[in-house]
């Protein structure tokens, strides 16, 4: 970090002006003139303000989207699944694309929160807040997903294990209650602790609102915190401990979603490079995902300053990194393909570029391939816009790889005589559609009412925080202090 | 500096002092705490570091919490893939009982199968002992506390740094400490009252 003394202003500067050549000393992560007070006035105005109109705007459209959603679910319930375009060949078309689409988004919000924070990466500050909504929203979209696909919704608390007087049971060594297991805990622990981050901001807003109302919501939920140190303590050591929770969990749940697929004997799933593959796979489109909501939302929001230039760099970065990944992951399905000599196997592998869905497997391989590449350079990595481009291309890209995924490996196996074409109908592509409904509602819901930037975790990365920067240098965000040495201790509070 | 005025009838709670910086409010904290005061509090609106050492608090115990939570979900995801899957006691109710699944010829109950369901409770019971564990120790949700009152100590989530003394403290005398907290350098000085 650079000293205080040279905090640069950036208003007057770009990024690209105030980066340094010497790579041990950063760009703040901060900018401008900014202290606590600032920092506390632009986040909590946001919330606190009244709304604006371009905010019913935008609200109005996400509604118009998530009406979609309603519709073409309540037809789905009352007609039954047929409505899709699922067949007896490939059984599992759009729903559990979309599934596995929206739970991979989640898992960068997770890696931010979680993974990041574990390496002392604290850059993730600025955007943390806004990740790990995106991951609580994700998780909605895609729970609904394998909810409706059971075809009857009524009876889907059948795959909870409990008494009843059926005498039945799940069957615990079954990929799919895996899944059960997974996505719920990993919504469960999402929740947790994106609540338990926004505790102290919540006091903040509670603190700040001007209205009786917004001070009796903001209260509640912000249960009486009033930064003790004494809670500050048990705090952090709570973050740390569910950050350590949470960094397994996030791999465990997109490999028992890969399990779905690679315990099953259809060519072109059955693989095991499918868990690492599908986990950097949900994490390339997850961050591809945190771009194209926080480079238009730094924008509108007049959070520059906060979600900088470097975030977004570094995000870029690590899309980068993990879409070499993927696309290292596709050259070898293509290698054990033909190593294998398996004649099924290598069908597969011919079928996905040449076969009738050619063209959904060149839209993936250019999308999460081709055009990340652009990344490499400066010169788009100056750019936030363009990539802001790229970021929607990786997921479309990401889509279309769980179509290839699903459809190609279904749709011609090991009998010709069962083989067929997948068409999907307006309810599948409605459900699609109404997804980034649902998902943009509730995002707009929370850019509108919520802290949409952890003030108190950016605080700590300022260099105000620091009261003696030789020694406590090491030690920012909520990283949890060494223990008070014995001697010192005296406090008679029960900790 | 401000006061505010307190009549017979109010007790005192606490005696409050501001301060602007890091630095400042952790120095005073070595001071409170080298005074011998127990029961006091730094209040900031982000955790400060070093500040646990300047306090001389005890380490916490909610670790223990977690790992506690953690095998307890470990033991029920056992358990219930076990009995769910790999059990039939006579004479049981049949809504209780498990019920002995075959598959594929397959061992009735092996571990590395039931190992997701297993992860996945462990995390689960962890992550949410760790989450009401904090909230316990911290005697959270408060509902009412005598500092809300003070209008100034609302910038303790915001921009400001107190430090707060009990009146429940053994050390505590109203104008003692209030001396005591004037040798701090605080930028203001506040009695809140119970009540």
């Amino acid at each position: 970090m650079s000293s205080s003394a040279t905090v640069p202003n950036s208003q007057s500067q770009s990024q690209w002006e105030l980066q340094l050549d010497n790579p041990s000393q950063r760009v703040a992560l901060v900018l401008g003139d900014n202290d606590f007070t600032t920092v506390t006035d632009t986040v909590t105005a946001l919330a606190l303000r009244r709304t604006p109109p371009a905010w019913y705007v935008a609200f109005a459209v996400s509604l118009s989207l998530l009406s979609i959603l309603i519709v073409t679910v309540g037809y789905l319930l009352t007609t039954g699944v047929g409505v899709w375009g699922n067949n007896n060949t490939v059984s599992w078309g759009f729903p559990i694309i979309n599934f596995v689409f929206w739970v991979g988004i989640g898992h960068a919000g997770t890696l931010i929160s979680a993974i990041l924070f574990l390496l002392r990466q604290n850059w993730r500050t600025g955007i943390n807040r806004f990740a790990e909504a995106m991951t609580i929203f994700a998780v909605c979209c895609a729970g609904l997903f394998p909810g409706i696909h059971v075809g009857r919704l009524w009876l889907a608390y059948w795959l909870v294990p409990y008494p009843n007087e059926l005498g039945m049971w799940p069957q615990a060594r079954s990929p799919l209650l895996w899944d059960v297991f997974a996505v719920g805990t990993y919504a469960t622990v999402s929740l947790l602790f994106w609540y338990m981050g926004m505790i102290p901001d919540l006091a903040t807003l509670r603190d700040r609102a001007k209205g009786r109302f917004a001070q009796m919501a903001y209260g509640v939920f912000s249960l009486g915190w009033n930064g003790s140190s004494r809670h500050w303590l048990r705090f952090e050591k709570a973050y740390l401990l569910l950050a350590a929770l949470a960094t397994p969990l996030v791999l465990s749940v997109h490999s028992v979603v890969s399990f779905d697929f690679a315990t099953s004997q259809v060519p072109g799933w059955h693989t095991t490079i499918f868990p690492p593959y599908f986990v950097a796979g949900a994490v390339f489109g997850g961050f591809a995902m945190v771009l194209v909501l926080s480079i238009p939302a730094r924008e509108w929001f007049g959070l520059k300053d906060l979600i900088t230039h470097r975030h977004i760099e570094n995000m870029a970065k690590v899309m980068l990194g993990t879409g070499m990944i993927v696309a290292y992951a596709y050259s070898v399905e293509f290698f054990t393909a033909w190593y294998s000599q398996h004649h099924y196997e290598q069908f597969v592998f011919l079928n996905r570029p040449l076969g009738p869905y050619w063209w959904a497997f060149w839209i993936m391989v250019f999308c999460n391939v081709v055009a990340p590449q652009a990344i490499w350079f400066t010169w788009v990595r100056q750019r936030v816009w363009v990539l802001f481009v790229i970021a929607v291309f990786v997921n479309i890209g990401m889509w279309f790889e769980r179509f290839v995924i699903v459809v190609t490996s279904l749709h011609r196996d090991f009998l010709p005589s069962s083989w067929a074409m997948f068409t999907p109908t307006w309810v599948d592509l409605g459900m699609l559609i109404g997804s980034f409904g649902l998902f943009f509602t509730l995002f707009l819901l929370f850019c509108r009412f919520l802290p949409m930037v952890a003030m108190a975790e950016v605080k700590t990365v300022m260099p105000q925080a620091q009261a003696h920067a030789d020694e406590h240098s090491g030690l920012a965000d909520y990283q949890p202090s060494p223990d008070t040495p014995r001697e010192l201790r005296r406090g008679h509070w029960f900790t | 500096m401000s006061t505010q005025t307190t009549t017979a009838a109010q007790r005192p709670y606490a005696l409050l002092a501001e301060f602007d910086t890091v630095a400042e409010v952790m120095h005073a904290a070595e001071k409170v705490r080298d005074a011998g005061y127990m029961i006091w509090d730094v209040h900031s609106p982000m955790p400060i570091h070093g500040i646990n050492a300047a306090m001389g608090l005890r380490p916490t115990i909610l670790s223990w919490i977690t790992l506690a939570h953690g095998l307890a979900g470990a033991a029920f995801g056992l358990l219930l893939t076990w009995w769910m899957n790999a059990t039939s006691l006579p004479g049981l109710s049949s809504s209780v009982q498990g019920y002995q699944f075959l598959i594929s010829g397959k061992p009735i109950y092996s571990l590395p199968a039931n190992i997701p369901i297993i992860f996945e409770t462990t995390v689960l019971f962890a992550a949410i002992g760790t989450l009401l564990g904090m909230l316990g120790l911290n005697k959270l949700p408060m509902l009412y506390n005598p500092l809300n009152k003070s209008r100034r100590f609302l910038r303790a989530t915001a921009d400001r740094f107190f430090i707060v003394i009990e009146a429940d403290d053994k050390m505590f005398e109203l104008q003692a400490t209030r001396e005591f907290l004037q040798t701090l350098r605080p930028t203001a000085i506040e009695t809140v009252t119970e009540d």
